[in-house]
């Protein structure tokens, strides 16, 4: 299944949920366009909800990458929600964990923003 | 498809839809040969990202070249090659993903989860052009002697 994504505003916050697969093509194109809207729409306080997510490959990792580093450069922050195992255990292994502000609970995601 | 019992060969475009049919070839090789879902799960995304690799980077996207993918199935472990038509490269050419400097690049993490996930890594510049990336997996101790199941994939 491609990526599939619907947002919810919280305050100053922004909750994606995402489903199906971020890989080569279509689904990191769709991750891209979907932080890049969001941010030219003002929204850099962003929670990317991962949980339904089962597949990501290395595009998928570089293009999660690519989304913190663009939102950082706004002057936002982008943080991760739900991590399935099989993400977890990639975020481990190429020691993205702790790049990633990473939570298990979306209330204390939401209000751990600093600003 | 060429299919015998202990070697099978794949030709595929250089599409971006070949990434995806040679993970799901893996995947039914995988589980043809006694690897469990998770075995599967990393054998498949290895293969994907040599394909990726091969797609990107080795052939540039162009359609004219060809993926080959081969898998032998020998006595005790499994020995994938992805081969492309590009120029080649060395392994030991490619940045650590994990020096410092590298952690927040968008790219160049497909060998080291290849490296992660499987026994064994190499890449050769073989006579015939291109680079060919060599994996080498076991196969569970749950399985038989003798390498079955493959004859159809």
């Amino acid at each position: 299944m491609d990526l599939k994504a619907t947002n919810r505003d919280i305050g100053s916050a922004t909750v994606v949920d995402i489903s199906g697969r971020i890989t080569l093509g279509e689904g990191s194109a769709a991750l891209r366009t979907l932080v890049r809207q969001l941010l030219d729409h003002g929204r850099k306080q962003i929670v990317l909800n991962l949980a339904d997510v089962n597949y990501i490959d290395s595009s998928g990792i570089g293009e999660l990458v690519s989304s913190f580093t663009a939102v950082k450069k706004e002057g936002g922050e982008l943080k991760l929600l739900n991590l399935t195992k099989k993400i977890h255990d990639l975020l481990l292994i190429t020691k993205l964990f702790t790049v990633f502000d990473v939570h298990t609970d979306e209330q204390k995601a939401v209000s751990s923003f600093t600003s | 498809m060429r299919v015998s019992t202990q070697r099978i060969e794949v030709t595929l475009e250089t599409l971006l839809e070949s990434v995806d049919l040679a993970e799901d070839i893996t995947l039914r090789v995988a589980n043809a040969v006694g690897f469990d879902e998770e075995q599967g799960y990393r054998i498949g995304m290895s293969v994907r990202e040599a394909v990726i690799n091969a797609y990107s980077y080795g052939n540039n996207q162009d359609r004219a070249r060809r993926i080959f993918v081969v898998f032998e199935l020998l006595p005790a472990h499994m020995v994938i090659h992805v081969r492309d038509q590009g120029a080649g490269f060395r392994l030991e050419d490619v940045p650590d993903p994990l020096a410092e400097e590298n952690l927040l690049k968008t790219s160049g993490r497909g060998l080291f989860l290849i490296r992660s996930f499987m026994d064994g890594l190499d890449v050769t510049r073989p006579q015939s052009g291109g680079a060919e990336v060599i994996m080498t997996k076991r196969y569970p101790a749950s399985r038989a002697a003798s390498p079955a199941g493959a004859s159809e994939a």
